[in-house]
């Protein structure tokens, strides 16, 4: 059981570089589904299994190469110098989300791609972005940290190519592929600044003996700022729209999932390796105002559009900017136990489930975009029409998606959305006024999609298209069912996981003695 | 000095980012950034009159310089090829579509 958070990220990337085997020895028709399924079933099962043990032992931890896994120090040693994953409720509940977004898209993946060339390398990439994604969330060292985001960059531009014969797509993909190493080169001149300064790359031993003095201020301005770009805060949005409307719909769903491995990437940083010892106000704010642009400017974009999935790109932005919200206000009070305990905690539990109810209504969003795509063609919204009469099943789940994002009852969104308002209303009433106004313009815009893409009479030229296949409603079941189980059991899922990682997050003491010893 | 050379570079680097209108250029500009962070992380390590940091065949009682930047840096150079190579590939490929590598023709997804 101690092996799991190595386990979960060791199997699918044994599978991504046996799957092109695999197809080269035959192996069936849909061997290369098969495993990726398999693979990502298993880390599925692991991860909640995983996180049962955090929630039962506190942080695990996994240290290579030593003598037993959880070795932190090398005997003699005051500084741990092996690399390691720490697991606390956090990193789990990221991880526990990821996986589960992966395993609905590979299913879903199944038909929608069978008429397409290089499958094989398709699940290659996708397993890998798994990969890049889970580690991401997993390990408790920066350097670490670094190469699993490059691998998701990497993985993901390749993925938002993978229609190489639309002009579109690589278009895309340049600019992700960019944007991407970009950032991920400041994050790794942000590890040299705090390498140089500490000697250290485990966020653990770092924040330990954290200062805060101008190379900490350096690094983490650049930490910030890059990670800001890859999860899509606006003003450094400029890519997202582009990658997720034009990567195939499972890739983009697994996007969403991604990018808030970035997004969990600030938190640590914010919380974990700076805490207290920084002004936790100063960047309170700027990850509130990240938040609030994010959600105005998502949402008001979005309205203007025209094209199904770059309007719920647009969205995607939007939705990050509750998140950020809520784990900004937290953030903002970290320094004042009094506040924090009356609301910031609630807001940052607010933050956290809508970034699990997030991953799975937008996953679900897109994959009924993606199946509306495979069955009618296109995906402008001034062609599209009357839909519902020939795909009832995708219509249904379009409508427990819109419901959600929109914050309708008794779907999960409204549970998540209801904790940000009430919390951050107390800490300034303005950003809670704003957050309700971008929750109906959300509404209304997919009302709008809604209204023309399946009501209104049957088009002639729809009229003989079918309900979208069997394992694309398998994907889009999956992620719906999670929808509605949260929306009916909030206070269950607040309690079991959500509560956790609030707290994993605050409790920057407990994830430095886990590795250091005691302090 | 030296993180006079990284500065230096990475503000070229940026320059060719930010303002250059051939992909080819910002691609160069990218690797200029990657070898400025590089630059940096080494000289991170450096001990001066240290030797190489091979355990067993270092003279005793001399110093040795800090092993684990140039970990970093080597993990850092085989990822930014990766980058480059795949980059470049999509570069090829736009080219073959838009027939240009001018970014601003490269205008299909906009708003």
């Amino acid at each position: 059981m101690e092996h799991l958070p190595i386990l979960v990220v060791a199997v699918p990337l044994f599978v991504a570089f046996a799957i092109p085997l695999i197809d080269k020895v035959g192996g069936g028709r849909y061997a290369k589904e098969g495993v990726t399924v398999g693979s990502l079933l298993f880390s599925l099962i692991g991860m909640i299994l995983l996180l049962k043990r955090v929630a039962a032992l506190g942080p695990q931890v996994y240290v290579f190469g030593a003598a037993l896994p959880t070795l932190t120090l090398p005997t003699g040693m005051k500084v741990p110098i092996r690399i390691m994953f720490e697991v606390d409720g956090m990193s789990a509940f990221m991880a526990l989300s990821g996986s589960i977004a992966a395993l609905a898209a590979a299913i879903y993946s199944i038909a929608y791609l069978k008429d397409e060339t290089g499958k094989d390398r398709f699940y290659v990439l996708f397993l890998l972005l798994v990969v890049g994604m889970l580690g991401m969330e997993l390990t408790g060292d920066i350097f670490n940290f670094f190469v699993f985001l490059e691998i998701s960059s990497i993985a993901s531009a390749a993925l938002v190519a993978f229609r190489y014969y639309k002009a579109e797509s690589i278009e895309a993909a340049i600019k992700y592929m960019v944007v991407g190493s970009l950032s991920a080169l400041f994050v790794l001149i942000a590890v040299g600044f705090l390498y140089g300064k500490y000697d250290a790359l485990n966020f653990a031993a770092i924040a330990k003996r954290m200062e805060f003095s101008w190379a900490d201020k350096i690094a983490l301005a650049l930490l910030v700022v890059s990670l800001a770009l890859k999860c899509g805060a606006v003003p450094l949005h400029m890519w997202l729209p582009d990658a997720y409307a034009e990567a195939p719909a499972s890739v983009t769903a697994l996007l969403v999932s991604v990018s808030q491995a970035s997004l969990y990437g600030l938190f640590r940083v914010c919380f974990s390796l700076f805490g207290v010892k920084m002004s936790t106000l100063t960047v309170g704010w700027i990850v509130i105002i990240f938040g609030v642009l994010s959600m105005f400017i998502g949402v008001t974009m979005a309205l203007v559009q025209k094209e199904i999935k770059r309007l719920m790109a647009f969205h995607a932005i939007s939705q990050t900017g509750y998140m950020l919200l809520g784990v900004g206000v937290g953030l903002a009070v970290l320094g004042n136990p009094f506040d924090l305990k009356s609301y910031g905690l609630m807001a940052m539990k607010g933050g956290i489930f809508h970034i699990i109810n997030h991953a799975m209504y937008k996953g679900l969003l897109f994959l009924t975009a993606g199946a509306v795509f495979y069955r009618a063609g296109t995906r402008d919204l001034n062609k599209l029409g009357g839909l519902a009469h020939n795909m009832p099943w995708t219509t249904v789940y379009f409508i427990i998606g819109a419901a959600a994002i929109a914050g309708l009852p008794p779907f999960n969104g409204f549970a998540s959305k209801l904790m940000i308002y009430e919390s951050v209303y107390k800490f300034n009433p303005i950003l809670s006024i704003m957050a309700m106004i971008v929750s109906v313009l959300t509404l209304a815009s997919f009302v709008k999609i809604f209204q023309s893409a399946f009501l209104g009479p049957q088009l002639p030229e729809y009229k003989d298209i079918k309900e979208a296949p069997m394992s694309m409603l398998v994907g889009m079941g999956i992620l719906a069912f999670v929808v509605v189980f949260f929306g009916l059991f909030p206070e269950l899922i607040v309690r079991t996981i959500v509560d956790p990682a609030a707290k994993a997050l605050v409790d920057q003491a407990s994830y430095i003695s886990k590795v250091m010893g005691g302090m | 000095m030296p993180f006079v050379v990284v500065g230096v570079m990475l503000a070229l680097g940026l320059y060719a980012i930010l303002f250059s209108k051939n992909l080819i250029k910002i691609a160069i500009g990218l690797s200029i950034v990657e070898s400025a962070v590089n630059l940096f992380l080494i000289t991170l390590g450096y001990v001066k009159g240290a030797v190489a940091p091979i355990y067993t065949m270092a003279p005793a009682g001399k110093k040795m310089v800090l092993p684990t930047p140039q970990a970093l840096t080597l993990t850092a150079i085989v990822i930014g090829l990766a980058t480059t190579a795949m980059l470049l590939s999509l570069i090829v490929m736009a080219y073959k579509h838009y027939g240009t590598l001018d970014i601003r023709e490269l205008r299909r997804l906009r708003g």
